[in-house]
């Protein structure tokens, strides 16, 4: 039978489908009715599906049995009794809820932070304060002229200052010296 | 929802009214300890409250509920399992107190006809303990089809299957819980 497919155990049902087996009996119908039995049972099918199904259990024990017995699962599902939730939970919900960090939105991003905000204006004030000093003075004709004269001697004396042959010269003789000399002469 | 995104809280307080017993039974049946139920809806309420300012009401409010609900479910489930296979064998088992015998006997002291009262609720336990035994995906279809009503195409959105594919794990789950409950079936049909 293609409607049954209950393992170990099969129940009425089951057996009754042994029985309808045993016959040779194969009524595919049985398979469209798993398909359709849960609607069946909960009322949820449409109204030709409903007669085709009464059509087909009015002939097949086998399904009319297992439509019942899917009745009783449903009603003994019914026992099962509710809990109710704990005084504490709603408490515990809000708990969170506060706790919740404030959602920001796309455009926070343009709202600038106190320190982005202490930041900037300390640059603009910066930038006033250097536009707002008087300018170099500028230098006249002949005062470049005296630089470019004075130029030259800087430039040698860089050289002079680091020239290697002139450490090699003999020390100039110090005035000190030439008078003691002059006074040995002398004597 | 939609007066919860414009930033009422009132509404979100007629949301957590509304839906925190049917959310809070619907976990407890998924995850069987009362205090993870609990904490799970507290997460399932954060999520939609967080989410709240993205929210766009494409599909049913309870749909998008319920999906939150079964995905932190599912993986609740998962995480304990994985947690249960390395507890040793040897550590003692904890049970629920909603299960256990203490509450019971507690309730049966008060109860006039204790024998009766001990019957329904050894049927109560057996049809709890069907439902725990099912498939996770098979018990979250029963418990949104059966006690939470959904149609189902909420429920196949809830479970990411079609509608074809719901039906069948309906069916094998009715199928189960046909077997599991043999007895307690039996003694119905009479």
């Amino acid at each position: 039978m293609t409607g049954l497919k209950t393992g170990h155990y099969k129940g009425a049902a089951g057996k009754a489908a042994e029985e309808a087996g045993s016959e040779g009996k194969e009524d595919m119908s049985c398979g469209w009715m798993e398909k359709k039995i849960m609607g069946y049972v909960d009322g949820r099918l449409k109204e030709g599906e409903q007669l085709e199904m009464e059509k087909h259990l009015s002939t097949c024990a086998v399904c009319q049995l297992r439509v019942n017995e899917f009745r009783a699962v449903n009603v003994l599902l019914d026992e099962v009794p509710m809990i109710e939730p704990s005084a504490a939970f709603d408490v515990r919900v809000w708990a969170r809820v506060a706790a919740e960090p404030a959602k920001q939105s796309w455009w926070a991003w343009f709202a600038p932070s106190p320190r982005v905000a202490f930041a900037a204006s300390m640059l603009v004030l910066a930038m006033m304060w250097l536009g707002s000093r008087p300018p170099e003075p500028s230098l006249n004709a002949s005062e470049v002229e005296t630089i470019n004269q004075n130029m030259q001697v800087l430039e040698d004396y860089d050289v002079i200052s680091d020239f290697a042959p002139l450490s090699e010269l003999p020390q100039p003789v110090q005035a000190d010296e030439g008078s003691d000399t002059n006074q040995n002469q002398q004597m | 929802m939609l007066d919860v995104k414009a930033g009422d809280e009132q509404s979100f307080a007629l949301l957590l009214h509304r839906y925190r017993s049917p959310l809070i039974n619907f976990l407890y049946r998924m995850v069987r300890n009362r205090e993870q139920a609990e904490d799970l809806a507290q997460e399932v309420f954060i999520r939609v409250y967080r989410a709240r300012e993205d929210y766009v009401p494409s599909a049913k409010f309870t749909t998008w509920l319920f999906r939150i609900a079964t995905n932190l479910a599912l993986n609740s489930v998962r995480d304990n399992r994985y947690q249960r296979m390395e507890v040793s064998l040897d550590a003692p088992v904890t049970t629920d107190a909603e299960d256990g015998d203490e509450k019971t006997l507690d309730v049966a002291e008060k109860h006039p006809n204790i024998e009766q009262h001990l019957i329904e609720e050894a049927r109560r336990k057996m049809i709890r303990q069907a439902i725990e035994k099912l498939p996770e995906k098979q018990r979250a279809a029963v418990l949104l089809h059966k006690y939470q009503e959904l149609d189902y195409a909420e429920i196949s959105k809830i479970l990411e299957c079609s509608e074809s594919a719901l039906k069948s794990l309906l069916f094998r789950a009715y199928e189960t819980l046909r077997v599991e409950l043999a007895p307690l079936v039996a003694q119905q049909g009479k």
